[in-house]
């Protein structure tokens, strides 16, 4: 089944004196255990794409259904409690609670979902340790370095056991070192559990990691290869 | 709900500093409050404790009509109902008789006006400590023939003790009163009212020479407490209004209760301001502490935390610097002001002058009551909840794309 289904998405911001297409009739599905990134030049509209699929915005027009439910139809109290059991975020920088450790960031998202204590402490620093920080679990975000911080998200957002995880630009304030590690803790966390992952990118080596590539250009999709 | 309890516990102290700043504003703001209170109640009681037990009492019981016209004929003897009354009313500790009116009073070629209460001399002393105020001469024995006069009137009528006074009344329906009163003592009291008020002779000896034997103008109630006047009085008046008039100290004595209600507004304005300014204080940090989360309550939000908790974390924090506020407030000020009741500020010179000529001793009172602790902390539930207005529109109003780039 399509873990994510988009038809006929646009958004129309009109903020501004001039009217802004950031998005010009997507059409876009992903299936479980998807690497997808999505790439385009800066405007091209990832960062707004990425928002609907995350329900952090609405559409002006089309259709978002995740897992099979229709999004849009939900209230805003349902759509937040539906991201919290749906789907991972992973955000540019400045993803943590500052006053929470790591294992406390990692398990603030089970305690939103109600997760046991025991469950959720186990849960979270086995989480820590695949992203190889089991040994950094009691440190607050700012006693960690931006990569590290980095894995601390990707940690969380697989706490809450999501449909897919959406990751916006997460290696844009990274060195070359944590990119790639990164990477390859994001890789390999969905080759063998299968996660699914959209990111979007500027990045060429996160691209050349990628097994699916969409580009975007003045909020339409160009092209959208897949490698095997 | 434990879990928003520690995220806002951390938060406050993320800033450090302004958080203490906050809360030393609500410390200094409950601080000066409570001691303004406890100044104002402990001067007030003293005050009405002045009325009360110099004159009026709590509650005075008289025949109907009374004190409109304040004569002989409108005496009357307690029925053993009123007696029943009273002994069943749990908060009446003991009741005086007193039997009032108006004389002449001369002595050589002097006369005066003056008013002549006939008391029972170990009972009044029991309610008033009349013979504290003795300065020359002797209080009233029981069935005493004697007066005791204040001390401005015996000066103007040129008597001291020893010397004999004319008095000259009208009795019970016209009847008319005259006799002669050795002056057995002169009353110095702390109020120049009072100093220049009248006489005061034993109750049986009064109700002679006004011939109204066994009848009393009214009785006049001693309270346990306070607070339970008006309780009181309203249960008497349920029992016996049909038959007596029944009046609380500020009825009999409306100028002291306008001058407590009046000073009472002035300090409501007073703390007003001073609790407007504490809000805007904490309310100044409130807006600095969302200006700064803005993205992270977004990442908040985005991640899966309803809106309704953020807003109640938000609650918690506020609350929180409030209630070290509050707190610190008490620490100091509930020693120093429960101290103070038992060791008042004396006063010296202009002040002191001011107070002896209203009759109080010169010194600053206090009152520890619980309401004026309970009050600050009400205050500031309330400010906190006003402030939550803000956090709670703009939690709500939150757009979360824009939150995240912030
Ligand atoms: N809140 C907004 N208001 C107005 N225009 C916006 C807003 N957000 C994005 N845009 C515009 O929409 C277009 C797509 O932006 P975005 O999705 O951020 O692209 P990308 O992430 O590829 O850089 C750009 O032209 C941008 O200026």
């Amino acid at each position: 089944m399509n873990v994510i289904e988009v038809k006929q998405l646009k958004k129309i911001y009109n903020t501004t004196e001039v009217k802004v297409n950031a998005l010009n009739g997507v059409d876009l599905t992903f299936e479980q255990g998807e690497f997808a990134a999505i790439v385009g030049p800066s405007g091209s509209g990832k960062t707004t794409l990425l928002n609907m699929l995350g329900g952090l915005d609405e559409p002006t027009e089309g259709e978002i259904r995740i897992g099979g439910t229709n999004i849009l139809e939900l209230s805003s109290s349902k759509l937040i409690d539906f991201r919290l059991r749906n789907i991972g975020f992973v955000f540019q920088a400045y993803n943590l609670i500052p006053v929470l450790t790591a294992l406390e960031n990692v398990e603030f998202i089970m305690q939103l979902q109600e997760v046991p204590k025991k469950e959720r402490q186990q849960r979270a620093i086995a989480l820590l340790e695949q992203v190889g920080l089991g040994d950094r679990t009691n440190s607050r975000p700012s006693k960690l370095s931006g990569g590290q911080q980095q894995r601390v998200a990707v940690a969380r957002a697989l706490a809450s056991k999501p449909k897919f995880v959406l990751a916006d630009e997460p290696t844009a304030n990274l060195d070359s070192k944590s990119t790639a590690n990164l990477l390859d803790i994001m890789e390999e966390l969905n080759r063998k559990e299968n996660i699914t992952f959209v990111f979007s990118t500027h990045d060429q080596r996160v691209v050349n990691k990628a097994r699916r590539v969409i580009t975007l250009e003045d909020g339409q999709i160009i092209s959208d290869l897949k490698k095997e | 709900m434990r879990k928003n309890l520690t995220l806002a516990w951390r938060n406050i102290w993320r800033n450090r500093k302004r958080t203490i700043i906050t809360a030393a504003s609500v410390f200094f703001g409950v601080l000066l409050s409570t001691f303004m209170t406890s100044m104002q109640e402990g001067t007030y009681s003293k005050m009405i404790d002045n009325v009360v037990s110099f004159y009026s009492g709590y509650i005075q019981i008289h025949q109907n009509d009374y004190w409109e016209n304040k004569t002989i004929d409108y005496c009357f003897t307690p029925g053993n109902s009123l007696l029943e009354t009273l002994k069943n009313t749990p908060d009446i500790v003991f009741h005086v008789p007193r039997l009032e009116s108006f004389t002449l009073m001369s002595h050589g070629n002097n006369t005066k006006g003056a008013a002549l209460i006939g008391i029972d001399p170990p009972k009044e002393n029991h309610l008033s400590k009349l013979s504290h105020w003795v300065v020359e001469g002797n209080y009233l024995k029981p069935g005493d023939d004697g007066i005791l006069l204040a001390v401005n009137l015996a000066k103007n009528l040129g008597v001291e003790v020893n010397d004999t006074l004319v008095l000259i009344s009208q009795g019970y329906h016209g009847a008319s009163a005259a006799a002669l009163f050795p002056v057995r003592g002169i009353l110095k009291f702390p109020s120049p009212a009072m100093n220049n008020m009248g006489g005061y002779i034993d109750l049986k000896t009064a109700q002679n020479f006004f011939s109204v034997p066994n009848q009393y103008s009214s009785l006049v109630l001693m309270v346990s407490d306070y607070s339970e006047v008006n309780r009181v009085k309203h249960s008497l008046k349920r029992d016996l209004a049909d038959s007596y008039e029944i009046m609380s100290w500020d009825e009999m004595d409306p100028l002291t209760k306008n001058m407590i209600d009046a000073d009472r507004s002035g300090a409501y304005i007073t703390k007003g301001i001073l609790y407007t300014l504490v809000g805007f204080g904490i309310f100044g940090t409130v807006i600095m502490m969302m200006a700064e989360r803005r993205k992270e309550m977004g990442i908040m939000v985005a991640i899966g935390m309803q809106r309704s908790q953020l807003s109640a974390i938000l609650f918690i924090e506020t609350a929180l610097i409030g209630l070290i506020g509050v707190l610190a407030g008490f620490a100091i000020s509930l020693p120093l002001i429960s101290y103070l009741v038992f060791h008042p500020i004396p006063l010296t010179g202009e002040a002191a002058k001011a107070y002896e000529e209203f009759g109080f001793e010169a010194a600053m009172y206090f009152s520890v009551q619980w309401f004026i602790f309970a009050r600050q902390v009400l205050i500031i539930f309330i400010l906190t909840l006003v402030i939550y207005v803000y956090p709670l529109v703009k939690t709500y109003g939150m757009k979360l794309t824009r939150a995240l780039h912030a």
